[in-house]
Formats: C-alpha cells, structure tokens, sequence
C-alpha cells in the first residue's frame, strides 16, 4: 500500500488518509442533504407557483374546463370521504388480523407462517397492481364502475399490511406481565385482550393507522384505475363517481395549458398541508402516549 | 350439555368446589373465529391479486403467443397492425430504473454509513425521521416536480431532453427512494457488534476504514436488502413516470428520449374506457402479470437476505 511510504505528521498519522477521511466524510454528507436540498426546492418551487392559487373560490369551486373558475371542492371531499371509509374498513381488519397474529395463533404453525410471509408480500406489491386488481373485480366484475365505494375498498386491501404491522408491534410492546395478571385473576383469553392489551396498545395502533391513512391519501396510481374520472363536477356521493386531490393534481399536470399547472401546484399545498397535519398529529399521539413499562 | 347433567349428579356426591369451568366457551371460540377471518382478508387479497391477473392474461396468451410476447420487440396493442411484444416497455422499465438506482444507492448508502457511523446520536434522532419526510411526499407531487422544473433545469444546463424523460423522472425517483435504501441498511449497520469496530479502532484504523471495511461487510446482506427494496419499488412506481418520462412504448437505452414503462403503460391504458373482454383490455393483466412476477422475485429475493443477516446477529 501507498500509505506506509507517505510521510508522515507529527501525530504520527499520514496526510493521505487524512484527506481520503475528509473526502468520505464530505461524499457522506452530501449523500444526506442531496435528499433536503431536492425537498426544499420542491416546496420552494410549488409554494411559488401554488400560494397566489389559494382563494376561497379555489377551494369551494367544483372543476371546470376553464382555469380561471376551476376549484379543488369535489377532490378535497373525494378525498376526505375516502379517508373515513378507509378507517372505517382498514382499522378494524388491521387491527383483528394484528390480534389474531400476536395473540391466538401457534407461529409454528405452517399455515401461520404462511400468512405472515403472505403479509410481508403484499406489501411489496406496486400499488398499480392493486389498481389492476380493482378494476377486474369492482369496477368490471362486479360492474361497481369506476365509484367510491370501489376506491376505498381498494385503498383498504393497499395499506392493510402497513396497519397489520404497526398495530402488531404496539400489540407486542405490551409487557406479557399485563396479560398473566389478568388471566391470573379469571379472565379469559378475550376479557384480557379486550380489556388490558387493546388499551394499552392503542396510542400504538392509532400512530400507525394515522400514517397508513396518510399513504393512502396521498396515493394516485391504483385510484387511476378505479375512478379517475376525467371531469366529477358534482359532490361525491358513496356508489357515484368520485375524484380525489391528487387524481385532480395528475389531471391539471397533465394538461398542455400553463394555467392549469399553477392549479396543480395550488392543489398539491392542499394535499401537503393535509398530510403534514395528519402526520403532525400522528407522532404527537405517539409522543403523548408513550409509555415505558 | 350433556356433561352438566352428569356434573349435577356428581355434585350431590363430591361438594368440592371447581375452580375450572368445563366445556367450550363459546364466545371466545367465535371472537378467535372473527379473528382468523379477518386474517384471511389478506390471504383472500393475494389470490384474489393471482386470479385476477391470470385469468385475463391466460386468455392473452392463447391468442398471443408467450414466445411473441417476451421477444416480441414492438408494442402497439392500439395500433393496426398491433403488435405485442413486451421488450419496449421492459428496457423503459429498465432504464427509468437504472438512473433512480445511479442516484438512490451511492447516496442511500451514503446516507446510512453516515447515519449509522459518523452522526452523534442527538443528530441521528433528528436526521432520521427528517430524512423519511422525503418517502411521505406523495408520488403526484415528484412527477409534477420533474416534469415541471427538473426537466426545465436540465435541458437550462445544456442536457438535450425531450419533455418526457426517464433521466428527469429517474433522478427525481432515485432520490425519493434514498431513504427506503438507507434505513434498511443503516438497521444492518446498527445491528454490527460494537466489539468489531472496536477491534479495528484498535489497530489503529481509521473511522473511514471502519466504515467501509468492518461495518459495511459485516452488514452486507441487509445492505443488499435494501438495494434490492430501492429496485422494487422503482419497478413498481408508477405516477412519476407516468407524468414526466413520456407514454411512447420503444427501445432505447438514451435517457433523453421519451419512453413508457410497464406501470405508464398499464396506468394510461387502464384509465380509459378500453372494452371489457377485448385484447386492449387483456394487455393490462399480461402487463401487469410481468410485472407482479418481476416484483414478487426480487421481494422473495430481499426477505431471503434479510432473514439470512439476521440470523447472523440474533
């Protein structure tokens, strides 16, 4: 090696490994502000183009054909409506799948096994594919058409394993001593997981549903299948035909006029101000609720 | 019931209380019944995912050959004449997948040698969930960055890109997905006996040497994992490129030319009113079989190695 000829410095270290360190060190922290310096010029560039969008008109207005009197109201109630219909499949499923895991299921089981690795894969699966999934049973299959109902149907099967997951792990952070007293006392199986076990996991359970939910609000891709629709001027009603703010954020980008760009941008400091406060109030819950046993 | 009747004449017999009571509960049968159900919902989507690609994609295949269709090197289902082969939308895939790993893993890895390694703790708590914001900024909002103003950037600096482009949507991916790339490897950098490093520190080498000779070895396979991760989901990304590297199915390996990937392709062709039962309509499942096949093996491929680190350290 080179280094063991290279002079050396007092400290009895040689300059060549000391620049060779220095140069690391600087490649690794450019690795970690590349990711900071490409977010805030995006927020830079959006805020720019998007603040001047931000009228009461904007927000209130169904969607039109003309820049001038398009608005966000039919995509923000798409989506809000969405994101109730999500917890109210995704949480209870999440949550039951999560017990029935931790709580009754032998793990040496085979078919045990099997369903956790199931999990594991399907949360690996492109969210376009949950999309093809929902078209070739709700909106075709079942002749839905592309409606709500199918949209939050679908969102649920996507961000199931995420609310699996984390509702697992705050299920597994409540110390086994909480359910042996309680059994030690004459409860059943159920009393204890009902009564001692949920309570304590739920901070748990509602961090990562919040998160979950904030996925999905945000996601486009498998939405483009199931309902997309390409002008919803009217409010969203459960089987009617919906849109959602990034369906509408996709429709205004894709089209050639520079004013329905600026929409676009107005659009998306919706959506992140909605993401940014849902996630906000996720990680105060969990701050709030922890506790140590 | 029957075993109450008995109890009861047994009772008059031996007074001894029971602390147990006998027989099913079956309350707590039917809650552990729901239970399991519900577990099934995920086992139910996985079929339901097989069933419905193959079905349509095994009617595909009976009037296009699977031959045709892998080799095949012109992709025009909506064209006269059509043509159906799939190379075209795989090299897109491929090429919008190779400029997001060009940016995603040198500084994914950087990122976790650095989190892992150099940071002070105090800074780590902070950089880490700081570092994750960029995985939470939805994929609709990247695409209309890249077309909008990356794109406009690099064709300002002298890069002749067309408007849709995989350079400009596979840069702006690969850095979205620094961070899925860094915390699976930093967690396997983490999980390095501190009695390594030590060791090494002990003679005499340097933190540099540490890193990149100790650390990043010891932790390769979880290392591996997250690359692999990082690929999958620049596979299955859909939105970004769907908005910024253009919908024109055809081979070619130049970054600057407008191409389409398998999830452009299925996206804007799945949006429309294609008729059900038609081969328009079928092309999406073989697409989209192509793809869940492509994922699915490289998922298997990263738990495999996961599984494997951690029996290393566990």
């Amino acid at each position: 090696m080179s280094d063991a000829t290279a002079p050396l410095t007092a400290a009895g270290v040689d300059r060549t490994r000391i620049r060779r360190g220095r140069a690391f060190h600087a490649f690794l922290l450019f690795s970690v502000a590349i990711g900071f310096v490409l977010l805030i010029t995006l927020l830079v560039d959006v805020a720019i183009d998007g603040i001047p969008q931000l009228t009461w008109h904007f927000l209130t207005s169904a969607p039109s054909t003309l820049p001038e009197r398009a608005g966000l109201r039919v995509a923000i109630l798409g989506s809000i409506f969405l994101g109730l219909l999500l917890i109210a499949f995704t949480v209870p499923i999440g949550v039951a799948t999560a017990i029935y895991l931790e709580e009754y299921a032998n793990r040496e089981r085979w078919y045990n096994k099997a369903l956790e690795v199931n999990i594991q894969n399907l949360a690996a699966v492109p969210s376009i594919v949950y999309g093809i999934l929902g078209l070739a049973f709700l909106v075709r299959g079942l002749e839905m058409g592309r409606v709500l109902l199918a949209g939050a149907l679908i969102l649920t099967l996507l961000v199931l394993p995420t609310v699996i997951v984390a509702s697992r792990e705050a299920i597994r952070a409540v110390p086994d001593g909480i359910r042996q007293g309680s059994l030690a006392l004459g409860a059943t199986q159920w009393q204890t997981i009902w009564r001692q076990v949920l309570p304590a996991a739920i901070p748990g359970i509602a961090t990562g549903s919040i998160l979950a939910l904030a996925r999905a609000i945000g996601e486009t891709a498998p939405l483009l299948l199931v309902g997309a629709l390409t002008f919803v001027s009217f409010n969203p009603t459960l089987l009617g035909p919906f849109t959602a703010i990034p369906i509408q954020i996709f429709q205004w980008v894709s089209r050639p006029q520079a004013e329905f760009k600026l929409l676009a941008a107005g659009a998306i400091i919706v959506l992140l101000i909605i993401l940014l406060a849902m996630n906000s109030f996720a990680v105060w819950l969990r701050n709030r609720h922890t506790r140590e046993y | 019931m029957a075993q109450a009747t008995t109890e009861g004449t047994f009772a008059a017999a031996q007074p001894a209380p029971r602390l147990l009571r006998r027989g099913t509960r079956w309350g707590e049968m039917l809650v552990k019944g729901v239970m399991a159900a519900a577990a099934l919902i995920s086992v139910a989507t996985t079929i339901g995912i097989v069933v419905a690609l193959l079905t349509p994609a095994i009617d595909f295949f009976r009037e296009i050959s699977i031959i045709d269709f892998l080799t095949g090197t012109r992709w025009a289902p909506l064209f006269e004449p059509a043509g159906f082969g799939v190379l075209p939308l795989l090299t897109g895939t491929f090429v919008v997948t190779m400029w997001a790993m060009v940016i995603a893993l040198p500084f994914g890895l950087g990122s976790a040698i650095y989190l892992s390694e150099y940071a002070r703790p105090r800074v780590r708590k902070v950089l880490k969930p700081a570092l994750e914001v960029l995985e939470g900024i939805p994929t609709v909002v990247y695409g209309f960055f890249a077309l909008l103003f990356f794109t406009p950037l690099l064709q300002g600096i002298g890069v002749p890109l067309q408007v849709f482009n995989p350079l400009s949507a596979g840069i702006v991916m690969g850095i979205m997905i620094i961070p899925t790339v860094a915390s699976v490897s930093e967690d396997a950098m983490h999980a390095v006996p501190q009695d390594l490093r030590a060791g090494a520190y002990g003679l005499g080498a340097s933190r540099l040497q540490v890193a990149t000779r100790i650390v990043v070895p010891a932790a390769i396979s979880g290392i591996i994992a997250g690359f692999v991760l990082g690929i999958s989901r620049a596979i299955g990304e859909t939105v970004i490129v769907l908005i910024a590297a253009g919908n024109l199915a055809r081979i070619t390996f130049d970054p600057t030319k407008a191409i389409q990937t398998m999830t452009a392709f299925i996206a804007s062709t799945g949006q429309g009113d294609v008729p059900t039962g038609s081969i328009e309509y079928k092309t999406i499942f073989s697409v989209g079989l192509t793809l869940f096949v492509i994922t699915l093996a490289i998922n298997i491929i990263s738990i495999r190695l996961v599984r494997k680190y951690r029996e290393v350290y566990e």
